[in-house]
């Protein structure tokens, strides 16, 4: 029974690290239907900004906790910065576009950050201290969760809150809502379609950062290429919880998250990615759009 | 491409003036390429870089006392990344620069891939860390040899250590389903079948490259292994790590040459402490590894990496090869290679049939306050 628990935990985990990189995806692709393949990459030079500033705040001298907030907020702004001018850059000139031109552009955009951070940063695997202290009600379980996990859980929870009241409740989240349902009559009723387009894509990557920097403290190292592999998992966490749903990503990374963990316990880590997708085609033949998923007159 | 007869009735004919003409020296004037292939940039350039500034510094040193039969040798450098896929064109681009002779590549899965090139060109090629058995053992690459001893001899002392010293009753054998990780592992795997004394407990290959690796800790915990045998590289090696020690688990941790680098130990920081991994003989009280290690820091300004000496080895020992020989010619630098003892930093060494060297082993090292030390 501990051993499912462990595995259980375990698949929750990464499962919403999966979902904080899902929830970017799938609003991109709830407003203007585009996978936006360089949300990876946002990802992943999210975790570096908050490396650069940990290593120059520790040099200061300041206390974790103080340095875990200044490097998840920086790290935030400068991620939406980047997801800001991407969509500026390589997917507005391409709005009216063929679908699949933008999303060559999007591949493209994905390729060409890897390698800039490549080139830029380091071709290495960098050590990325762990900013969260292991908090003394956790340790008699500490060898089944840790601090860090539950910090990961919480803000799964809290963000994919705030992004559900974010598109509900508020007259932005009207706004978006009108966009991805006809982007022309929401702009004859008088929304400027590009500013709610944009706020979407600063929203999408100040997730993604704030995934940055927990999952590295997580797994304790970064590299320029950590951003594909989470990308292409997340992704197919987004289409499996039904793209354009918020809560379909949280459930589609869970899902995504607990096959993996149990297929490694219970079978083999031989099979893990067998599995995982497996399950993906089962699910799309009984439900193509996905479990949270509308079907509808939309095609990729 | 030219063609394999071209190119041998080329050299008769050069050998032929060579020898009738100018009876001490060789033709002058021409150079002798010598093609450095390896990762040179990605995730395991650490490994790669090392023996491009070998190979630059004997070269140096050759070159300032007037090269080899009196032709200058030049470096051909070519990155693979690692890749098989990407080795193909490494090798078949070396080729088209008309390269004599090459020494790498680094990873075996990419070495196996351009062997089978540089052989239909009978180009000789040595690796100064290919360390995946078949290359040398199955016969089916006269062309290639190496400065490192095979994975079968270092999943022995893996086992052997495990066993005799950890006194280790239940191993867990895990890979990274790579060439290199993988053939360790299954030697690592068979050795301890063999053994009354200890049972495999778990076999499995992980995913390079996953999130994380917390599943395959929790099973190896629950599978109540006391030591962990993994064959494969730091990357993966330091996540597993990582969250073995942040779940509280003290399972002794012993891998391979793959993981005996720096960066591992930069990378897991404290969680690295008390890793066994195995790595070429410590030749630290050999001179001209002394002077090669002092070479390189004057060079360089740093420490040399992995496989820097086995590198310097192999390019001393081809240059030798060629300059015994008498020339760049396949037949007469191979036999040169199997005949001729060289001094090298790694020792003497000369090279059996079948292309391991002879007088090159392994030792178990294990990370005591951030550096690799060797266990006696």
């Amino acid at each position: 029974m501990d051993y499912f628990l462990e595995l259980f935990l375990g698949g929750l985990t990464r499962g919403s690290i999966y979902a904080l990189i899902a929830l970017g995806y799938t609003m991109v692709y709830g407003i203007i239907e585009l996978i936006n393949f360089a949300h990876g990459e946002i990802y992943m030079i999210g975790a570096f900004t908050a490396l650069i500033v940990i290593s120059v705040l520790t040099l200061m001298g300041m206390n974790t906790i103080a340095i875990l907030v200044i490097a998840g907020v920086v790290a935030v702004i400068y991620s939406s910065a980047y997801g800001y001018t991407v969509e500026k850059i390589a997917y507005k000139p391409l709005r009216n576009a063929p679908r699949l031109s933008a999303l060559i552009s999007a591949i493209g955009m994905s390729l060409f950050l890897q390698n800039y951070v490549r080139l830029a940063q380091t071709p290495n695997f960098l050590s990325f201290p762990n900013l969260i202290p292991d908090f003394e009600f956790i340790k008699p379980y500490a060898h089944i969760i840790g601090s860090t996990e539950i910090v990961i859980l919480i803000t799964t929870a809290v963000v994919m809150v705030l992004l559900t009241i974010l598109i509900k409740f508020t007259n932005t989240g009207k706004a978006m809502r009108a966009t991805s349902q006809d982007k022309t009559m929401a702009m004859l009723v008088g929304i400027n379609v590009n500013r709610i387009i944009s706020i979407t894509f600063v929203a999408g990557s100040a997730t993604a950062a704030i995934g940055g920097v927990l999952i590295a403290s997580h797994i304790g190292m970064i590299n320029f290429y950590i951003g594909f592999m989470v990308g292409i998992k997340a992704f197919v966490a987004a289409v499996l919880g039904g793209i354009g749903s918020i809560p379909g990503a949280v459930l589609g990374g869970f899902i995504l998250g607990w096959t993996e963990s149990f297929a490694t316990g219970y079978v083999s880590s031989d099979y893990e990615d067998v599995f995982a997708f497996l399950f993906l085609v089962l699910i799309l033949i009984f439900r193509p759009a996905g479990i949270l998923g509308r079907s509808g007159k939309h095609e990729i | 491409m030219k063609s394999c007869f071209g190119k041998v009735f080329f050299t008769a004919i050069v050998m032929a003036f060579a020898v009738s003409i100018m009876p001490c020296t060789g033709s002058a004037a021409d150079t002798i390429k010598l093609g450095i292939a390896g990762a040179h940039s990605g995730d395991l350039a650490s490994y790669g870089i090392p023996s491009v500034n070998a190979a630059k510094l004997v070269v140096k040193d050759i070159n300032a006392k007037g090269g080899i039969l009196g032709s200058e040798v030049v470096l051909l450098v070519e990155d693979d990344v690692c890749k098989p896929e990407v080795a193909t064109n490494t090798a078949t681009k070396l080729l088209s620069n008309g390269v004599d002779i090459v020494m790498g590549h680094i990873c075996s899965g990419a070495t196996r891939a351009a062997l089978g090139i540089y052989k239909s060109e009978n180009i000789i090629c040595m690796s100064p860390s290919a360390t995946n058995p078949p290359l040398t053992q199955s016969g089916e690459y006269p062309n290639f040899y190496r400065t490192i001893a095979s994975d079968d001899a270092q999943a022995r002392l893996e086992v052997d250590f495990a066993l005799d010293v950890l006194k280790a009753g239940k191993i867990a054998v895990l890979h990274d389903k790579g060439d290199y990780g993988k053939g360790l592992a299954e030697f690592a795997k068979s050795f301890i079948e063999k053994d009354p004394r200890a049972e495999v407990v778990l076999y499995e290959g992980v995913t390079p490259g996953a999130v994380d690796y917390s599943a395959v800790v929790q099973k190896i915990k629950h599978s109540k292994a006391d030591t962990v045998i993994f064959g494969g590289y730091h990357p993966e090696a330091s996540k597993i790590v990582m969250q073995m020690r942040k779940k509280r688990m003290k399972t002794c941790f012993i891998s391979d040459d793959g993981v005996k680098d720096d960066t591992f130990i930069k990378v897991a920081g404290k969680y690295a402490e008390g890793v066994y991994a195995t790595g070429p003989k410590d030749t630290s009280s050999n001179p001209l590894a002394i002077a090669a290690t002092e070479a390189h820091k004057k060079t360089y300004g740093t420490d040399p990496g992995a496989f820097f000496l086995n590198a310097y080895a192999a390019t001393q020992a081809l240059l030798n090869a060629i300059e015994k020989a008498g020339s760049t010619d396949y037949n007469a630098v191979s036999k040169a290679l199997k005949t001729e003892y060289v001094e090298t930093p790694l020792g003497k060494i000369k090279f059996d049939n079948k292309g391991d060297a002879i007088g090159i082993g392994f030792s178990i090292y294990q990370v005591q306050s951030g550096r690799y030390v060797e266990v006696k």
